[in-house]
């Protein structure tokens, strides 16, 4: 049964703010963040690591969160969509999904955001073939990935 | 001031969205909250036995509600309430909702789920349109049949003797996933006293309302439905959520305490509705000029266990089926058939990709057997200005089908190409081809729909000297709140940004219909516009403003209007425009108030060593009636072509059983961004008189399009004439294994 599983203390940095957790060592990495520390802009789209709806930065490298039991990211540093934005000021990928239409429904526009500013700190200046690599393992149901594509050119290009 | 209408503004919700704030239903969480899950049917017809709870499970803390429990009627109320919240006697589906459980540890939930055991006397199963419509078992009514319709234009039975030509074609498409990002959810709160309320993922607020009060029993004001921000719907979450928040809210009701029901992403895909299969059969009489004399369709859908929305999904795909071409005798005989498969139902398009999907392969077959290209056939037919479709609605817009195709054909290269492809692909195992389809789609209701409907929508203004549209019609990715807010400013001549949209709350808004059937911007934004002109001309009539005004003197005299006499509301009801009159009985008359026009083109390789199919280009031209929000407008236009995409070459739903046996994403394959090609949008604006400033509607003209272009494109690379969607490498392997053989018969 559950109740005779051990919880352990852990601590990790979560966009720039150390959070002391009691968790369940093979508590997802999503559920952590949605539930124990409400963290709700990282969503769940499939649960087995396919659509990346869930996608966080872990140590700068973009994970699906749903795969990742939360003792496995022990002392990291983790990046959400809360995370991507300072204060008031959107990132450029943020301005440019709204300007660009790269959002339509929301609920891949995290993850996709989150692989877009992944991309750019890679390769600042994408050939299109990066850019469908970048993002193709974030489905997207509504926008037929036109506009999120422009926005990531845009915001190459500082069309802003 | 610039035109707030024509111009692409950031969208209202935009912020919260690229910023993770937008809450969906699953980040809602109210005090005390359980969570739910659902028992289903294991098998996909039977007689229900005993239910028993094992495991070393504490059964004594749980909710369970069986459809003893239920305190009103046992039907999701919608067209023909034959399909039960809970099934009580008998299964008539896989994964059919029987028994619900409720508890506050989501983990011992899902453990529990795992321990209740249901013995079903398994039926004879009903898997295949044929068995259905032979009534090897009569599974529902006296016929298996939810409803049926006849077209008749002319005298068909006439044709055949003086055709030049008579061509023959059978086409089939397979059952598609919507697949929306966000799966569906339902959060309820119930109690004798206050009244069932539900939070959730949700296209139609008031059909979930209505579903509520009569599975309660309860009167209008004791049932409120709120929508959250619903992560992508297509038809999809049309009438299924009414089911989930019926379960949610007896759980509540029961339980006493708040109960949030999510599904994961495989019972998303085995017990929600998908795109209906279909099989249509055309006979086809053309003269010697090439002109199209008798069109005969027979078309079949399969509605699965239960009506649903088969009835609507049906007519339009029979009102779809000639398509956009002129032809004075038609006969179009359609059916919707029960089976016991999960109910199909709306998805984006709801009937006419499958019919259009027929006509559109069809019309290149009967072009060849008439050696005429298919472009020259499709020329000598296109309907045109004051020519009448199969239900003999005459038209009486600019149409100019040939324009948009030459348009088409000019952007995509179509005749370089087809010349070019040729050529090359004697020597590659790359074949290379090049295909199109010509189509339209009616926006709103069909039929008498929208006057049936009788919309309603409020616009009114605030203290704070803001506009606010008051609407049932939810956003879901599509642009409702940006839309809607542009054509008030624009009607009030206010800045866009003085405008919002009201949440849908059911307390709150007014029924404004459903969010379908291409209807928002031209049937509700109609309404916004009227009602928006009938604030200004409150002000006006009380003397607190000029007919000529500005923004600031537009709000300064709301602040007067508000402190002196109250509430300023302006509330405008749908009237059906003159000259648009359906017969229901005949079957006849004007389908829809207008059409969108378009012609997409298709260009692919098939590799003939893997047989897969690759789309490399592919331009869409359509005419939609004046542009409200060009980007959002192209938006909607390229992924509807994505989903397309996936319905012609990727998306099979496998069935075993009765049951989706892929209900993954990881063998469920839907388009990535690796996948797609450059989708080219271009849009022709012919304003439509009684859209709002001139819009038509335009979300599900998309899907209507790609597999007829992309599998026509395929028959020209390859010459494989396949009729059936989706065209797997599978299915194209055998294809062209088997015409290999008939030509080079083995030794």
């Amino acid at each position: 049964m559950l109740d005779s599983v051990q919880t352990i203390t852990m601590k990790r940095k979560i966009n720039g703010r150390v959070e002391e957790l009691q968790v369940y060592p093979m508590a997802r990495l999503l559920d952590v963040l949605r539930e124990k520390l409400g963290l709700t802009g990282t969503k769940e789209g499939c649960g087995e690591g396919e659509c990346g709806a869930c996608a966080v930065m872990v140590n700068g490298e973009l994970v699906n969160s749903c795969l990742i039991p939360i003792a496995q990211v022990g002392g990291s540093e983790i990046t959400t969509i809360e995370g991507v934005a300072t204060d008031d000021q959107l990132h450029a990928v943020q301005e440019a999904f709204i300007k660009f239409g790269g959002a339509q429904c929301g609920a891949c526009t995290p993850g996709m955001v989150l692989a877009a500013v992944d991309l750019l700190q890679r390769v600042p200046n994408p050939s299109e073939e990066q850019i469908r690599a970048g993002l193709a393992g974030n489905l997207c149901r509504c926008t037929g990935y036109m506009k999120i594509f422009e926005a990531v050119v845009q915001t190459c290009n500082g069309k802003l | 001031m610039k035109d707030v209408v024509g111009d692409s503004v950031p969208r209202k919700e935009g912020r919260d969205k690229v910023t993770g704030q937008a809450i969906f239903v699953d980040d809602f969480v109210l005090p005390g909250m359980m969570y739910g899950v659902t028992i289903r049917s294991p098998v996909a017809r039977g007689r229900l036995g005993k239910i028993s709870f094992g495991g070393d499970i504490p059964w004594e803390q749980f909710t369970v509600v069986k459809a003893a429990d239920i305190p009103g009627e046992n039907y999701v109320a919608l067209i023909f309430n034959d399909q039960p919240f809970l099934a009580d006697k008998v299964v008539n589906h896989a994964e059919e909702p029987i028994l619900l459980l409720a508890h506050p540890d989501k983990y011992l939930l899902e453990e529990a789920r795992r321990h209740v055991r249901i013995d079903v006397e398994p039926l004879a199963p009903l898997f295949s349109l044929e068995d259905s419509l032979h009534r090897k078992e009569i599974i529902w009514g006296k016929d298996n049949i939810f409803k049926s319709y006849r077209l008749e234009k002319g005298n068909i039975d006439d044709v055949w003797q003086r055709a030049a030509a008579i061509v023959e074609g059978e086409y089939t498409t397979g059952a598609q996933e919507q697949l929306y990002i966000e799966p569906n959810g339902m959060i309820a709160l119930a109690g004798k006293e206050e009244g069932v309320t539900v939070w959730g993922s949700m296209q139609c607020p008031y059909y979930v309302h209505r579903a509520l009060m009569t599975l309660f029993g309860l009167p209008e004001d004791k049932v409120r439905v709120i929508q959250l921000e619903t992560g992508g719907g297509f038809g999809g979450k049309e009438e299924y959520p009414s089911m989930i928040a019926g379960h949610a809210a007896l759980l509540a009701w029961k339980s006493g305490k708040p109960v949030k029901i999510i599904y994961d992403r495989a019972e998303d895909m085995v017990a929600t509705t998908k795109r209906h299969p279909s099989v249509t059969r055309h006979r086809t009489a053309i003269d010697k000029e090439g002109r199209l004399l008798g069109m005969e369709v027979d078309f079949t859908i399969d509605g699965g266990a239960y009506a649903t929305l088969s009835s609507v999904v049906l007519s339009r795909g029979t009102i779809h089926a000639t398509g956009p071409y002129f032809c004075p005798n038609v006969r179009v005989s359609s059916r919707a058939v029960a089976t016991n498969f999960p109910p199909h139902g709306a998805f984006r398009g709801f009937g006419a990709p499958q019919s259009i999907f027929a006509l559109e392969r069809h019309m290149d077959k009967v072009a060849r057997a008439v050696n005429l290209s298919s472009e020259e056939f499709r020329r000598r037919n296109f309907i045109g200005e004051g020519e009448t479709t199969a239900t003999c609605q005459t038209i009486k817009e600019k149409v100019d089908l040939n324009h948009l195709m030459e348009r088409a054909f000019e952007l995509s290269g179509y005749y370089d190409k087809r010349k070019a492809f040729a050529d090359r692909n004697k020597e590659s195992q790359l074949k290379k081809g090049i295909g199109f389809s010509v189509f339209m789609h009616g926006a709103g209701f069909t039929g008498s729909g929208e006057r049936y409907l009788k919309s309603v929508v409020a616009v009114e203004a605030t203290e704070d000297g803001r506009v606010r549209v008051l609407t049932s019609s939810i956003e879901m990715g599509q642009g409702t709140k940006t839309v809607l807010s542009q054509i008030a400013a624009q009607a009030l001549g206010l800045p866009y940004e003085s405008v919002d949209v009201a949440g849908a709350d059911t307390a709150a808004v007014p029924n404004s219909g459903p969010t379908v059937a291409s209807r928002t911007c031209m049937v509700v934004g109609k309404l916004v516009e009227s009602a928006a002109i009938g604030l200004t001309q409150t002000l006006v009539g009380c003397g607190l403003l000029k007919s000529e005004y500005t923004p600031a003197e537009f709000q300064q005299a709301c602040r007067t209007y508000l402190e002196k006499f109250g509430p300023l509301k302006s509330v405008s009801q749908y009237q059906p425009p003159p000259e648009i009159y359906w017969n229901d009985d005949s079957f006849s008359g004007d389908a829809y108030g207008t059409y969108a026009w378009a012609v997409y083109v298709a260009e692919v390789t098939v590799d003939m060593v893997t047989f897969q199919t690759r789309v490399d280009d592919f331009v869409a031209v359509q005419e939609v009636g004046k542009v409200i929000h060009p980007t959002l407008a192209m938006g909607q236009i390229e992924g509807g072509v994505a989903q397309g995409i996936g319905y012609a070459l990727y998306e099979d739903v496998v069935w075993r059983e009765g049951r989706m046996a892929n209900s993954q994403m990881t063998n469920y394959i839907m388009p990535t961004a690796a996948d797609v090609p450059p989708i080219r949008v271009y849009f022709e604006e012919v304003p439509y008189r009684y859209g709002p400033f001139g819009a038509k509607g335009l979300g599900e003209l998309p899907i209507d399009g790609p597999a007829p272009a992309i599998v026509n494109a395929i028959e020209s690379a390859t010459g494989a004439s396949i009729n059936h969607v989706p065209l797997t490498p599978e299915i194209l392997m055998k294809a062209l294994e088997e015409s290999r053989e008939k030509t080079e018969p083995r030794a």
